[in-house]
């Protein structure tokens, strides 16, 4: 017997001849917490949702061998009986349920179908009790935070009785003392013979806890040491791997006339909670402006609400190339110049029943109609220019968008948002879940726009590409701009600080 | 490449395939169970002429669908409006153009009220038509007191009742034939100018042939019995218009959009609200003329009239092909859907199936369409 729990072996996975993993090894010793590191898009998830059985055997090549023995995980369920449980990034619960349902999902206890509710809370009891929370059983998860939501996963994982549970990135939405509950139960868990794999990408949360660390790049595995044999810094260099310069194109750009201004905008939900207060800024043609802040801080919430769209009631001044716009719906922003991509292009952007032709032109049907009869022809035409300059990978551009790959799915809609030809271009998220490959054509692409005078600016979570492709950087907090800083002076640790509310 | 064009193409249509297989199947199965008097001219008139009424609303609904919502009122509005253009000309003594324009304005406005609530008050679709259905089927018994209304004028009863001459009906057709060849041969020089790939000149002229081998086929049946029924006429009229706004305007770009993904369409720019409105007020004025021709058909306004008819609507579409999540959907599909439906029904009457039985056989055909539509999507 080894004494590796798990191991996995030479795993290589692709997507659409894009290799998300290749030829990955990795070796958990039992009773560990393993820290599993990399940037985003490194391939954490991925290898993860291997190991889970979300992507089934088959569809991946390599071994996967639990306490010496090879598994074939065809679904979620043969990797649940192996003892293996994943919390995902987003949570799986139903919202409309009580905790104590939720714990049990799928498998309360009953006798002939019928539910024994009595039995169930007190065994929902019984596994909070021991992870030490108090959560009220009865409550909706709809009512409860996010920071209890993630125990209440944690606690569901528990049931299953897993000897290995893996938490992909568990506390990226969690409040500080919810993060050290979760270290003070992972503790707990690991005395009691249980192994974790933690997704992560904060330092000192893999240097609190973690036994050993991997670190995984651009789909490959780097190496994996105990932490005692190992810094901050040789992690960081690991995880990048290279110099900054070499993921985002250079580019010299001279911002020129200001394309947009934005005076005092706020933004309140139906509820008139205040989601976005008071902000002014502006973005010039030329010149790409990154707004970075933590998870909820407002930042999708400033720019939706920039473009219209939104549920409740916005305020301010907002000036598209000098001229005051009255922006109450996203039709009236597409008018006023500006052009949005969102940050879930499969919610808010594509229409996957339709071709990679009419999920371009949709927002310019003006263009290709006259008296509101469209010219099919034009479409086309325009259509496919659009799709070239982007480098859409299609066979046609007939074919639907849901067959594309996520780089290709987002290079459609910007070829929608370049049909506009916007003066000022919104990107939330431009890059997310896309290979890196894709996301060095988006860069060089967003280099030509600013180049030909548009104003663009770019919500991102990942620092880097906040850092390496933006002019200026605006920090968000709570609802609030707390910080602009120049390309020159920004540094990953000035906008932490300033994102998470420090001086 | 052509081989490649071809295999999914086939594959594309597979549905339609399918749907007009299952049509000539239970054409013929008709056939040898009456020994020949299901597809004789005259049955064929009749059956085309009880699927128009169906067919007319199904057409509305199909929009209604696509666009992600439904509409559960259509049969009863259908119904009020067909009341009301009955009252009008029997009880107020209005003329025929008159009393059809004053029906369809008052079916707009109808369709406006459902679209108030479904677009602007976010009352969900089923429940605010659920809520319509009743309201109309009140307002219907109210206007004609329950009775039947009877007889209609010469005039208007010719829409549902009448028939165009042999020579006109030739006319008609070789006309839609011209139409139909000169639209493809111009499409042919539109696409060489874009420079966009298109069938040899030879694919397009049988394309052209074979369409006009089927609409003269059609007319010489017709013309068999007495010539194309005037309804039948309108049916067609009203599915090529509209399918020329489902596939070649903004407008029916824009509903696809919508039920293809609501919150998509309205970031890419798309006034959902308003078009949302726009669906359901031409629903409502279809349903109007849908009850025009009903009444004009059988020359009476009845208590009963379009009772469940939002039912068949919806049938004809499902199996017709049009998804019930929205965004995908055909005219010509929902057209086979709703003969499908007729010949069902005229079929089980003609051997004298006992009416319960209707039923269940169509409540059947409907469940196995759609699980051969899950079938087929799932082999893909």
């Amino acid at each position: 017997m080894s004494e590796y729990i798990l191991e996995m072996r030479n795993i290589t996975k692709e997507f659409s001849g894009v290799k998300a993993l290749d030829n990955v090894n990795l070796a958990i010793k039992k009773g560990e917490i393993h820290a599993l590191c990399g940037e985003n898009g490194a391939g954490k998830s991925t290898l993860m949702k291997v190991l889970s059985g979300v992507y089934p055997y088959k569809t991946y090549t390599g071994d996967i061998i639990i306490n010496g023995e090879k598994k074939r995980f065809r679904t979620v369920g043969d990797s649940e009986k192996a003892g293996v449980a994943i919390i995902y990034q987003e949570l799986a619960l139903v919202k409309d349920i009580t905790v104590a349902e939720n714990i049990f999902l799928g498998k309360l206890a009953n006798k002939a179908g019928i539910v024994n509710w009595h039995k169930t809370y007190a065994d929902a009891k019984k596994i909070l009790d021991e992870m030490g929370v108090g959560i009220d059983l009865n409550q909706r998860i709809k009512d409860i935070g996010v920071g209890q939501q993630q125990l209440v996963e944690i606690a569901k994982a528990l049931v299953l009785n897993a000897d290995i549970l893996i938490l992909d990135e568990p506390t990226a939405a969690l409040t500080e003392t919810e993060v050290e509950l979760l270290m003070k139960i992972l503790r707990g868990l690991k005395a009691k013979g249980v192994t974790c794999i933690l997704i992560t990408h904060k330092l000192n949360e893999i240097f609190e806890i973690a036994d050993s660390v991997t670190v995984l790049r651009d789909g490959q595995t780097i190496e994996t040491s105990d932490i005692k044999e190992i810094n901050e810094n040789e992690l960081v260099r690991r995880m990048v791997g290279r110099e900054l310069t070499q993921r985002y194109p250079q580019a010299e750009r001279v911002p020129k006339e200001v394309m947009l201004k934005v005076e005092d905008f706020s933004y309140n939900d139906p509820g008139g909670k205040g989601l976005v207060e008071h902000i002014s800024f502006y973005a010039r043609a030329g010149e790409i402006v990154g707004i970075a802040g933590l998870m909820g801080a407002g930042r999708t919430e400033l720019v939706t609400g920039l473009f219209g769209f939104f549920k409740g009631k916005t305020s301010g001044k907002i000036l598209v190339d000098g001229e005051e716009k009255q922006i109450k719906s996203p039709k009236d922003a597409i008018n006023a110049g500006m052009a949005m991509v969102s940050e879930d292009r499969k919610q808010y952007g594509l229409i996957l029943k339709q071709s990679i032709r009419s999920n371009i032109s949709i927002s310019s049907l003006k263009q290709i109609s006259s008296c509101s009869i469209l010219n099919e022809n034009k479409e086309f035409s325009e259509a496919k220019k659009y799709a070239e300059i982007l480098g859409v990978k299609a066979h046609s551009i007939e074919m639907p968008v849901g067959a594309l790959s996520g780089g290709n799915q987002q290079k459609v809609l910007l070829a929608r948002c370049l049909m506009t030809k916007p003066k000022v271009l919104f990107l939330d998220e431009p890059t997310r879940g896309i290979d890196v490959g894709a996301k060095y054509e988006i860069y060089v692409l967003m280099n030509q726009l600013a180049a030909q005078g548009t104003a663009i600016v770019m919500v991102s979570s990942e620092l880097p590409e906040v850092l390496g492709m933006s002019d200026r950087v605006l920090v968000m907090h709570e609802g609030r701009l707390v910080g602009e800083i120049d390309r020159a002076e920004a540094t990953q640790e000035k906008i932490m600080m300033k994102a998470s509310g420090g001086k | 490449m052509g081989n490649v064009r071809m295999k999914e193409a086939i594959k594309k249509n597979a549905k339609s395939y399918i749907m007009i297989l299952s049509l000539l199947v239970i054409g013929m199965v008709f056939t040898v169970l009456t020994k020949g008097i299901f597809i004789n001219p005259r049955n064929i008139s009749m059956l085309a002429r009880q699927m128009t009424v169906v067919g007319v609303i199904a057409v509305a609904m199909m929009f209604v669908i696509v666009a992600g919502h439904i509409d559960l009122s259509i049969g009863s509005v259908l119904g009020c409006c067909g009341t009301i253009a009955a009252v009008l000309q029997v009880w107020h003594g209005w003329n025929t153009p008159s009393a059809i324009a004053a029906t369809i304005v008052i079916g707009a406005v109808i369709g406006a009220w459902n679209g108030f609530w479904i677009a602007y008050r976010n009352v969900p679709a089923f429940i605010a038509t659920l809520g319509a259905q009743m309201i109309f089927q009140g307002a219907k018994l109210g206007v004609g007191k329950s009775m039947s209304i009877a007889p209609m004028r010469q005039d208007f009863s010719f829409i549902g009742q009448g028939y165009i001459p042999a020579q006109i009906s030739w006319l008609i057709g070789i006309a839609a034939v011209a139409v139909y060849a000169g639209t493809v041969l111009n499409g042919r020089k539109s696409k060489a100018k874009y420079g966009i790939w298109q069938p040899t000149l030879a694919a397009d002229v049988v394309k052209i042939a074979g369409c006009a081998a089927l609409v003269l086929g059609v007319i010489f049946m017709f013309n068999n019995y007495q010539g194309i029924p005037v309804p039948v006429i309108i049916l067609f009229a009203i599915a090529i218009i509209f399918n020329f706004v489902a596939t070649k305007t903004t407008y029916g770009r824009s509903v696809y959009s919508i039920g293809g993904n609501m919150e998509a369409a309205t970031l890419a720019g798309i006034k959902t609200k308003r078009i949302t409105m726009m669906i359901y007020v031409v629903t409502g004025a279809l349903a109007a003329f849908a009850g025009i021709l009903l009444t004009a058909r059988l020359d009476a306004a009845t208590a009963a009239a379009g009772d469940g008819m939002e039912l068949d609507a919806i049938a004809s579409c499902v199996i017709g092909g049009v998804s019930m999540s929205g965004g995908s959907g055909k005219i010509s599909g929902v057209l086979v859907g709703a003969l499908i439906m007729a010949a069902l029904d005229n079929g089980m009457s003609l051997i004298n199936l006992e009416n319960f039985w209707q039923y269940i056989v169509k409540g059947i055909v409907l469940i196995l369409a759609v699980w051969a539509d899950m079938a087929l999507n799932d082999s893909k």
